[in-house]
């Protein structure tokens, strides 16, 4: 399985996401974002971090950048895009996802984990996961999921909200809600589930001995479902 | 020719930073000040005297970047 993780000036995630991916077995290769086409792979990667300082919205000039539309090729072809925090709001500044991630609701850098509950598992990211609520890290200012009325239907319609903010048992409640994201949204896929975007970070939760092994789930499961 | 261009947040839309700036104007006996919605300004030199092709081409800059149609309005002004 061959992977690629997009690199873009001020993405700060990208190695440890490059090293949860080789863990379980891809291929990966670095690509950076100036350049137009991306080797051939099975899944992409927007990695986290700050692309482009945060400048405009989050994400909004990443989206603009040159590899953006050979990623916009592959995804609407049904190829597999992950995005994760940065890369999750640049997903959804390229349209490829509904809404927008808006300024943390307490206006705080949230920096913890958190737990998140698996609401979806048709789909090749989490069919036959081992666990259904993970412990994650998040570290966002802007991930307060937001969108329209009609989109939020659309994205229930279809089954389109992959993880949501729960407590360790899986309660899904307000209390439970880091940043003020509508129905408790962490993640979302696009109405093929071939693009998930999502604000923890499952990179940073595959070493039990730095911070825990839920991302293990993760990954593991994401390659056997490739294979 | 210039452009100027003002975006702001739809009515409806979470602005945390312009409810921040509300209330330090109250803490700073502003009493008057019921809300605060802050918004972004931008000025554009565009490489041409014609009003009508600037505007226009300015109307696709903020469509395509300089708003997010999901929660901003833009304005020329």
């Amino acid at each position: 399985m061959k992977s690629s993780v997009i690199i873009f000036p001020g993405s700060n995630c990208d190695r440890d996401m490059d090293v949860a991916l080789k863990k379980f077995g891809f291929k990966n290769q670095m690509v950076w974002h100036d350049n137009q086409e991306i080797p051939k792979s099975d899944l992409i990667v927007l990695p986290g971090g700050f692309s482009y300082g945060d400048y405009l919205r989050c994400g909004s000039i990443a989206a603009k950048s040159k590899i953006i539309k050979s990623v916009i090729e592959f995804a609407n072809s049904g190829g597999l895009v992950l995005g994760i925090c940065n890369g999750f709001q640049i997903l959804t500044e390229t349209g490829l996802l509904p809404g927008i991630l808006l300024q943390n609701k307490y206006q705080k850098f949230i920096c913890k984990n958190v737990h998140v509950k698996i609401n979806d598992k048709e789909n090749k990211y989490f069919k036959n996961i081992k666990k259904e609520i993970l412990e994650l890290h998040i570290a966002h200012n802007e991930g307060n999921y937001f969108c329209s009325d009609d989109e939020m239907k659309s994205l229930n319609d279809n089954n389109q909200i992959a993880v949501t903010y729960c407590n360790e048992k899986g309660k899904e409640d307000e209390k439970f809600n880091p940043n003020g994201a509508l129905k408790n949204i962490a993640g979302i896929f696009s109405k093929k589930k071939n693009i998930l975007g999502m604000m923890p970070h499952p990179e940073r939760m595959i070493d039990k001995y730095l911070s825990s092994n839920d991302g293990n789930f993760f990954f593991e499961n994401l390659f056997e479902n490739l294979k | 020719m210039k452009v100027k261009v003002i975006v702001t947040l739809k009515d409806g839309v979470l602005d945390p930073q312009g409810k921040a700036i509300q209330q330090t104007l109250n803490g700073m006996n502003f009493s008057e000040v019921k809300e605060v919605r802050q918004g972004k300004y931008f000025d554009i030199e565009i490489n041409t005297n014609d009003e009508k092709k600037a505007k226009a081409k300015t109307e696709e800059m903020c469509k395509k970047l300089l708003a997010n149609m999901v929660i901003e309005d833009y304005k020329i002004l």
